[in-house]
């Protein structure tokens, strides 16, 4: 139906060379910001730093180092010394330098001894070697140009590390006063308490051996170096730990417990001892979810550099050695306060870090990431932890009896050391507790929840026939539906002694559980387990079999914190104002966009329709209508002729105000015709064949366009449409069963509802009979009488002629003849003859005052009269020998037809 | 004084009430609204036959959403949205708003709207809401159904999570309608580009189509995590962001987020398609 089809493939080839210009641009631009080398604000250097160390001062080890220096800085810098885990090397902590790089600090990373490409042994993070490689990298900061000094040789300093580093941050900023600043995370202090956990208070004696973190401690020194060539000398025992170190270790993972050499060497590697002796302000950040160093590690620190009088702030956050990073809340709070600290002590910037602490609990599920979501809270000062409030919950369950398993095994399972960052598993508990193997005391509902931020206490009794008893204490929240959790998978081990064998007679002794950070729910129970075995940890060997008793009351220390602002809630202000940026937007195009109607051109203003000069010029260049001028008077039936393509349909578009002449213009009553222009109202249209909602009778299409016209179901004269249509019953009928002269009348009854001044009509007549388009020319007659006006299109002759009281004939976009159909049917000047002899009729017709003999055909010639009466000629035929079959008058309106669309139809096109 | 016709006034033409009624008895809107009713139904009695052999696939924390499905009525409600909103929900917002127009179009009616004159900015904002109406109702349809047959058979318990602790019954009718919310929210995003591409082509089938496979696409390319940042602005990033609404307190970052992502994505498709359709030349 639609011949413009053909022609747009140029146009929308033409728009999608835009399209893709524009996807190329992207795309170009995409792979440049991903290929283009990022712009850093810093340089690194590598270089091997040779220090010396030992407790003489004069052994040599070779540091693999890593300066960062920020490119754009104003003077010398303050330096920051950070270290890395165990395990890891320089490298490990790039992230973190460029950051701090970022920040404005000169960074030093390398490799602790006896990893990565470093020289040395292991000496974990002892004085002499690992703490005094460190002090001598503080002179070797000390002698750049581009470090700040506080004085000769003391550059300003932080130090940053976490675990194995952080440890050493405490160990150096001990033994070197010029450190100014630290941030130990996720670390130590104790490392003998720390491998040998004992959760019963008052007894001093070495916990239960920590196998499973110890040996993954030791395989991770054990390894070769990085990229290196496997180490052909030492013992493959030890790897490269040095030869007391790996004694100690080798003993007591043999023995489970530690002699006076171990204990010595462990307490030698612990911050516990520096403590007294740090002045450089602490920040210490331990996570909830660490197996390895629990809370009760930073707890430990933090009273110790507190006693000393150095300013000391604690922040907890979810995550550690067993949790990871912990969700990007919890870094960015980390990062922040880390940064906040070192700018205020160590840059001089920024007002001093209140003392408040901060901590994060598990609030959900991200449905993204699937990761886990924390809230941030703080509390204006460190509480410890006992809490600033506490919870007591009465626990019951008679005593029972549980079986220590033979080698520990089968173990109960409480976490998975090493396995990493898989905090959810741990959140929602991997633990498990073995049948015999445990007793299980447990409260009633919490009628109110319980926000536990530290460590609860319990008191247990145990007897054991042996006299010694080792279990693990556990604290559960256990919600209605039965499903228990295990906060962190953190379990408090003891190991007790002197024991009776009769419960009876056992002495109560408290359980420090590890501290947590959980908000229990009213409604959930607290559930405390008593175990003999887990698989972390090293158990008797022997077979025994324990009583435990939990004494009724449990206490659980609270915290109510105050939620930290989330940085995240600035969306909720974008989104407002997004809403409201849309909300003024479209205000705006709606009070831009309200035009009042222009005047109408007075000249015209009772002229049904006036084209002056239409053009319509498509947008591949294709013009459709070069130049097109005519009036529809009131009582004229005009028709508009043309053959296909000779620009009729696009001058109906713009006469229904789809589509935009190029230039000129058409009035209806003197009002300018534009896409929507409320005159369009006064005119009724067929264009193109007629367009119903297919699952609609007849009738309802008829109604449901004149509901859409919004205006009142009198003036649509219904009864007069449907009479014009002449559907009979079939008006009911769904109109996709239509025949095409079904819907042809129906789409003319629709034009006619309202009884449109203007009817314009695009090949009425199209798919009916006879009958219906005689029946039909009456219609029009009829209807173009009181003043209203009729527009038909057809490329039919005879339609035209007998419709129409006015012709307007078009050819390639231009008007070649318009007027009356009286004058332009009448007689024409030329006839046409059907002779017995062309050539010989051709000479005689020469010798008449006639103009324009042509040939039509084999035996008709076309001949302008000139005004010689048709008589003659055919008498002078005659007269000459030559047979006249036939004598037809010619019409005007066939001349001009056939002068202009006869001789070249086919090259105007499609218009 | 006005030239047009007498009753006429551009303000009153298509009545959202006539389009909703054009809409209305068409075939394609009766089956994709019964379906919404069908659909919590045939769940239904899914798990009644389906029997106890629950293979666990492993989809994480929120799999339980599955067993948690015939706890209680607002659950069932809760797991007929989780099970549609992927992809139905999309199929359908799709549908009522890419055929709106383009399907006006291939039957030739549109030409004889406009020269009502129904004015073209007017055409396509009753159509734009009267699809969005139809929209909304498909999926409070299904909330609702799914929430009174989940009820009639399970009961009218507490709204039951795993991430979180049970939801009395009350707030949970508030987190679903704020589920809801959300998901209509993030439609509009599918809405504004089915709706777009309904006004630019004249093909009913290729602007439902074509809205589907981009919107897959995008999906497609938010599980390619190398993508890094650059998938936080495709169009179906947040789409699963209100799950987060299930834990307790809610997490509403990701919800903000997203609605910001569907609300620039529906405004910039709805404004490109008033800007062409404003101003093309109508020619089919």
């Amino acid at each position: 139906m639609n011949p413009f089809k053909g022609r747009a493939l140029p146009r929308m080839t033409r728009r999608r060379v835009v399209a893709s210009a524009a996807v190329l641009v992207i795309v170009a631009a995409l792979v440049t910001w991903a290929a283009l080398p990022e712009r850093h604000s810093w340089t690194a250097t590598d270089q091997r730093i040779t220090v010396r160390s030992g407790p003489s001062g004069t052994e040599p080890v070779d540091l693999d180092t890593r300066f960062y220096l920020p490119k754009d800085r104003d003077g010398k810098v303050p330096a920051v010394l950070l270290a890395h885990g165990f395990g890891g090397t320089k490298d490990s902590v790039d992230d973190d330098a460029e950051s701090l790089a970022d920040r404005g600090y000169a960074v030093l990373t390398w490799t602790a001894r006896g990893f990565g490409a470093s020289g040395g042994e292991i000496h974990l993070d002892s004085p002499d070697y690992e703490v005094k490689d460190a002090q001598r990298l503080l002179d070797w900061l000390a002698a750049r140009p581009e470090v700040r000094t506080d004085a000769a040789g003391d550059p300003r300093v932080g130090v940053v590390g976490g675990s194995y580093g952080g440890a050493l941050a405490l160990l150096l900023a001990g033994q070197d006063p010029r450190v100014d600043a630290i941030v130990p995370l996720i670390t130590w202090n104790d490392l003998g308490k720390s491998f040998f956990p004992q959760s019963a208070d008052g007894v001093t004696a070495p916990g239960v051996f920590k196998k499973s973190w110890a040996g993954l401690f030791f395989g991770n020194g054990s390894s070769s170096p990085v990229g290196g060539p496997p180490r052909a000398q030492g013992d493959p025992a030890c790897g490269r730990f040095a030869a007391d170190v790996c004694a100690a270790y080798l003993k007591m993972a043999t023995t489970g417990a530690p002699d006076a050499a171990t204990t010595a060497l462990l307490r030698r590697s612990s911050p516990d001892t520096a403590l007294a002796r740090i002045k450089a302000p602490t920040l210490l950040i331990q996570g909830a979810v660490d197996t390895l160093f629990p809370l009760s590690e930073a707890d430990a620190n933090a009273r110790g550099i507190a006693a000393a009088g150095t300013p000391v702030r604690v922040a907890w956050f979810t995550g550690g050695h067993d949790g990871g990073q912990g969700p990007q809340t919890d870094q960015d709070r980390t990062k922040f306060l880390t940064a906040q600290w070192l700018d205020h002590y160590v840059k001089g910037e920024g007002a001093a870090p209140e003392n408040s602490f901060t901590y994060s609990r598990v609030a959900g599920f991200s449905a993204l990431d699937r990761g886990l979501v924390t809230n941030g809270y703080s509390d204006p000062a460190y509480p410890g932890l006992a809490g600033s409030g506490r919870t007591e919950v009465t626990v019951s369950g008679p005593a029972q009896p549980i079986a220590n398993p033979p080698n520990g095994n089968p173990g109960a399972l409480s976490s998975l050391p090493g396995v990493g960052s898989q905090l959810s598993s741990l959140i929602g508990g991997v633990a498990g507790d073995l049948g015999g193997q445990h007793a299980t005391f447990e409260s009633a509902p919490l009628t109110t929840a319980a926000e536990v931020v530290g460590a609860p206490t319990v008191r247990l009794r145990v007897a054991s026939p042996t006299g010694s008893a080792t279990v693990f204490v556990k604290l559960y929240d256990a919600d209605p539906n039965g499903t228990a959790t295990l906060s962190g998978g953190l379990i408090a081990p003891v190991r007790l002694t002197g024991l009776p064998k009769d419960i009876a007679a056992a002495q109560p002794v408290t359980v420090t559980l590890p501290a947590i950070v959980r908000r229990i729910d009213a409604g959930h129970t607290v559930r405390v387990v008593v175990a003999t075995s887990d698989q972390a940890f090293l158990t008797p060997a022997d077979p025994a079999v324990y009583t435990v008793a939990v004494e009724p009351a449990v206490t659980l220390p609270t915290v109510v914190g105050t939620p930290i602002a989330n940085p995240q809630v600035v969306w909720r202000w974008v989104l407002l104002g997004v809403l409201a940026a849309i909300i003024l937007g479209v205000v705006a195009v709606l009070l831009v966009r309200r035009r009042r109607e222009a005047p109408p051109v007075a000249e015209f203003a009772d002229t049904p329709l006036v084209v002056r000069g239409l053009r319509k010029a498509y947008g591949d260049g294709f013009v459709a209508v070069e130049q097109v001028d005519f009036r529809v008077e009131r009582g004229q039936v005009v028709g508009l002729l043309g053959s296909n393509g000779a620009g009729k349909t696009t001058t109906l578009r713009v006469l229904m105000g789809l589509t935009m002449p190029t230039s000129g213009d058409a009035l209806v009553f003197g009002r300018r015709l534009t896409p929507g222009a409320p005159i369009l109202s006064r005119v009724g249209a067929l264009v193109e064949g007629p367009g119903f909602l297919p699952h609609l009778s007849g009738y309802e299409n008829l109604r449901a366009y004149w509901q859409a016209t919004g205006r009142p179901e009198a003036d649509a004269r219904f009864e007069e449409a449907l009479e014009i249509a002449g559907l009979g019953d079939s008006v009911h009928r769904r109109t996709k069963n239509y025949s095409h002269g079904m819907r042809q009348r129906l789409a003319i009854a629709q034009a006619m509802l309202g009884l449109p001044e203007l009817l314009v009509l695009d090949e009425p007549t199209d798919g009916l009979d006879p009958p219906q388009i005689a029946e039909m020319r009456r219609v029009l007659r009829r209807y173009a009488t009181d003043g209203r006006a009729v527009l038909v299109s057809s490329h039919l002759l005879a339609e035209v002629e007998q419709t129409c009281t006015h012709a307007v004939v078009v050819n390639k976009g231009r008007i070649v003849a318009a007027g009356p159909v009286s004058d332009i049917v009448g007689e024409s000047p030329s006839v046409q003859l059907s002779v017995s002899d062309v050539s010989a009729a051709t000479s005689v017709l020469e010798t008449l005052n006639v103009r324009g003999v042509k040939q039509d055909g084999a035996s008709d010639l076309i001949v302008d009269m000139n005004g010689t009466p048709r008589e003659e000629v055919v008498a002078s035929l005659v007269r000459a020998g030559v047979g006249v079959d036939r004598v037809v008058p010619r019409r005007r309106l066939e001349d001009a037809f056939l002068a202009l669309v006869g001789d070249n139809s086919r090259g105007s096109g499609d218009r | 004084m006005s030239s047009a016709a007498t009753g006429y006034r551009p303000s009153a033409t298509l009545p959202i009430r006539a389009e909703i009624r054009r809409q209305a008895s068409r075939r394609r809107t009766q089956l994709a609204l019964g379906f919404m009713v069908l659909l919590p139904l045939i769940v239904l009695l899914a798990f009644e036959f389906g029997g106890g052999n629950d293979d666990d696939n492993g989809g994480g924390a929120f799999s339980s959403l599955v067993d948690l499905a015939t706890s209680g009525g607002l659950n069932f409600a809760l797991f007929a949205i989780f099970v549609s909103a992927g992809f139905l929900l999309v199929v359908v917002v799709a549908l009522f708003c890419g055929d709106t127009v383009a399907s006006e179009a291939s039957w030739g009616s549109l030409r004889y709207l406009l020269a009502i004159p129904v004015p073209r900015a007017r055409l396509l904002a009753v159509k734009l809401v009267v699809a969005l109406a139809y929209s909304l109702t498909a999926l409070l349809t299904l909330a609702g159904t799914a929430l009174l047959v989940g009820t009639l058979r399970y009961g009218w318990h507490p709204l039951g999570s795993t991430v979180a602790a049970e939801i009395p019954a009350g707030q949970g009718v508030l987190r679903l309608l704020a589920i809801l919310g959300y998901l209509a929210v993030t439609l509009l995003g599918v809405a504004g580009l089915a709706f777009l591409l309904s006004v630019l082509t004249d093909a009913a089938l290729g602007a439902v189509g074509g809205a589907v496979l981009l919107w897959i696409l995008s999906s497609i390319l938010d599980q390619i995590t190398a993508l890094g940042s650059v998938r936080n602005f495709l169009p179906t990033h947040y789409s699963d962001a209100w799950l987060g609404l299930l834990s307790t307190p809610m997490q509403t970052d990701d919800v903000v987020k997203g609605a910001i992502s569907a609300v620039c994505y529906a405004t910039l498709f709805w404004s490109l398609a008033f800007y062409r359709f404003t101003r093309k030349d109508v020619t089919s």
